[in-house]
């Protein structure tokens, strides 16, 4: 670890199994007759299988999967609460994990003992606490209940008092799981809040959700669990896909039909258009996250077996409710767009980027007009998806114009 | 080594300690008094029974003192290794769930008990006083022979709460094996009631019990029968010695191995 510094975590070839007892044996007796039996009364249950990765300093990293992947073993083998069969992880910095909000809460003990236990839990003296008490207190808006015991506070309190106090946490590197997965909505903002705050502070972060659209917030990185394996690390918003491919195998194979049979209509009428690429890019750099308000571009490669003259382009942005959005067309009306054979490309600037963060996808026809009706040539659905983010407000707008306002 | 005593983990160390004893005597109308309460009561008790009903105290001046303190320092024994056993296990919550070093939670449990030692000493020393004990010269050696009993109640706890992870059944068993120990170890009799010399002998090679005598002889009275008076020599403290190293030394070492564990065990 000594060579890259900027290594926060490097999880190396790590292999964990449990023991799982047919009948577990907690007593002697049952201890002393299986030794002399020689019988295997366990299971050996592989949980990972070596796991190979690294997160670097000031990253914030999804690890995704399906219940029963791996993912919550690998993040206690992270945190330092299990340790691994063979392998080794390698912490660089201070690791506070948040497996749960208000570990150690005791219901007999008052809220303001439960703040102040809890906070030498997470590593804070007394003297520390007693200068964010009044802090916590207020994030939390329990003022009034300080002095009750905890038995006596709603779940909601519980969870407003401990997550007022976990935000205190100045660890380098943070380790959270499912911690979403509690509280209403507004709770859940507050959380989206704190990991603004945290991106903004570069601290490390590891975010073990089931919540796609947090991870494509807030991820820059994204790992893939599957059976024990990492399947998949990179870009948080093709890791999310890809998740969520495991559960669409049925729709998946689906579209795959449905693309087959596509494509034998298309060789039945005249298989001239052959799809090469399509590349979102924003400054010059490619990308599938796109910035809210700045512009950018869409860029079609594809061939074609012959030149067609008088061709027509459509090409649409829909939202992940299937709203179009966008419609850009080139050669539409009067004018003559020549395809020419061989290879073709076309940029779209889209310059007024108005959109809400959201998902969308592109979706893409290709015809010849022939007098007055038009030879389709090429067409397909959601055929790339993007996000754009950055807006963060108004979650229930579509687009965000500019405006002003004018008060007489 | 150097960050065990971190001032992280003695501030964690501190609260611990604070919520065990806020606990303890939760809903309880006398609340922390009742630290001082028990020890007396059992007190009243074994000084009816052992003193006025059967007279065991035989030449032993201030035998009622005699008695409590030996009770007081059995139970500082007693209440470590059972605090701990259940210790690990109590807080598998914490352990399941964040990192934190796994010996702090040894080590609270046991300073838990050394607040109540505190507390019943204090009624001890006011006895002492009332009796017109001399505070001999030789009571200041008292704290070796509690800090002895204290680092092999320490050892004894980390064997058994690790142990107690994988084996529900050792709870069962310490209960039965302080039973025993309470009455193998000379606390209700002066050591003269047992006969043969030989058992005599073998009874007081048992740390808890050499420490105990010693305690007793330094804080209580001359006429206490120790190790070295029937043995006629200090160099047989190398047994309860040694007995006492090995226990931490074995203890420290299998918890260490264990504790990697815990949280998948508990």
């Amino acid at each position: 670890m000594s060579k890259d510094t900027d290594v926060a975590i490097r999880v190396s070839n790590v292999f964990k199994s449990f023991k799982l007892p047919h009948e577990k044996q907690s007593t002697v007796k049952g201890l002393f007759l299986n030794a002399f039996n020689g019988k295997r009364t366990y299971e050996k249950q592989e949980v990972l299988k070596g796991v190979n990765l690294e997160i670097k300093k000031g990253e914030f990293v999804g690890i995704v999967g399906r219940n029963g992947s791996g993912k919550s073993t690998l993040l206690k083998l992270m945190a330092g609460i299990y340790s691994p069969d063979a392998g080794s992880v390698e912490v660089e910095g201070q690791l506070t994990p948040f497996i749960e909000l208000g570990v150690g809460f005791s219901p007999d003990l008052t809220g303001r003992e439960n703040v102040f236990l809890n906070g030498a839990l997470l590593g804070f003296n007394r003297d520390e606490m007693n200068k964010m008490y009044d802090g916590i207190v207020e994030f939390a808006e329990l003022s009034n209940f300080m002095d009750q015991k905890l038995k006596n506070y709603s779940s909601g309190m519980q969870v407003r008092l401990a997550f007022s106090i976990a935000i205190r946490a100045r660890s380098d590197i943070l380790v959270l799981d499912e911690v979403l997965a509690v509280g209403d909505s507004a709770f859940q903002q507050k959380c989206y809040d704190y990991f603004g705050s945290l991106k903004q502070k570069n601290v490390t972060v590891v975010l073990v959700t089931h919540d796609m659209s947090a991870v494509e917030k807030f991820c820059e990185k994204a790992i893939l669990i599957e059976s024990g394996k990492v399947v998949k690390t990179g870009n948080s918003l093709e890791v999310a896909d890809a998740y969520r491919a495991l559960f669409n195998d049925q729709i998946e194979a689906q579209n795959r039909l449905d693309n087959d049979r596509k494509k034998q209509d298309k060789n039945d009428s005249e298989s001239l258009i052959n799809l090469n690429s399509i590349k979102l890019s924003q400054n010059n750099r490619t990308t599938t996250l796109i910035k809210a308000l700045k512009p950018f571009s869409v860029e079609l490669s594809f061939d074609s077996s012959e030149e067609i003259e008088n061709a027509v382009i459509g090409l649409n942005i829909v939202n992940s409710q299937n709203l179009i959005l966008v419609v850009t067309s080139i050669g539409a009306k009067g004018d003559n767009y020549r395809i020419k054979k061989g290879k073709n490309t076309v940029k779209i600037n889209i310059e007024e980027n108005i959109y809400n963060d959201d998902s969308y996808y592109i979706n893409l026809a290709i015809a010849k007009k022939e007098n007055a009706n038009e030879k389709l040539l090429y067409k397909q659905q959601q055929i790339h998806k993007f996000s754009i983010k950055g807006i963060n407000k108004h979650k229930h707008s579509i687009t965000h114009p500019k405006y002003s306002v004018e008060i007489e | 080594m150097k960050h065990i005593f971190s001032k992280k983990n003695r501030a964690l160390l501190a609260e611990l300690v604070r919520t065990d004893f806020k606990l303890r005597y939760q809903g309880s109308v006398l609340g922390y008094a009742w630290s001082l309460l028990k020890p007396l009561l059992m007190f009243g008790i074994l000084y009816v029974v052992f003193v006025k009903f059967i007279r065991l105290g035989g030449d032993i001046p201030n035998f009622p003192i005699y008695l409590l303190f030996g009770i007081v320092t059995w139970n500082f024994f007693s209440e470590i290794t059972t605090l701990g056993l259940m210790s690990v296990v109590g807080r598998g919550d914490l352990i399941r769930k964040i990192r934190i070093p796994r010996w702090i939670i040894i080590l609270s449990s046991s300073i838990t008990g050394l607040i109540n030692l505190g507390l019943n000493l204090m009624v001890v020393l006011v006895f002492v006083l009332f009796a017109n004990i001399d505070l001999l010269k030789t009571s200041i050696y008292v704290p070796f022979y509690l800090l002895e009993i204290y680092i092999f109640a320490l050892g004894v706890s980390l064997i058994l709460s690790a142990a107690y992870v994988k084996y529900r059944d050792i709870s069962y068993i310490w209960e039965v094996l302080m039973q025993a120990g309470f009455y193998l170890t000379p606390i209700l009799y002066p050591l003269s009631l047992i006969a043969n010399e030989n058992i005599q002998k073998l009874v007081l090679i048992n740390p808890i019990a050499q420490a105990m005598q010693d305690a007793r002889y330094a804080l209580v009275t001359p006429a206490t029968t120790t190790l070295k008076s029937l043995f006629g020599g200090p160099v047989i403290y190398l047994v309860p010695i040694g007995i006492v190293t090995l226990t931490l030394v074995g203890g420290v070492l299998y918890f260490k191995k264990e504790a990697k564990y815990f949280a998948e065990n508990l």
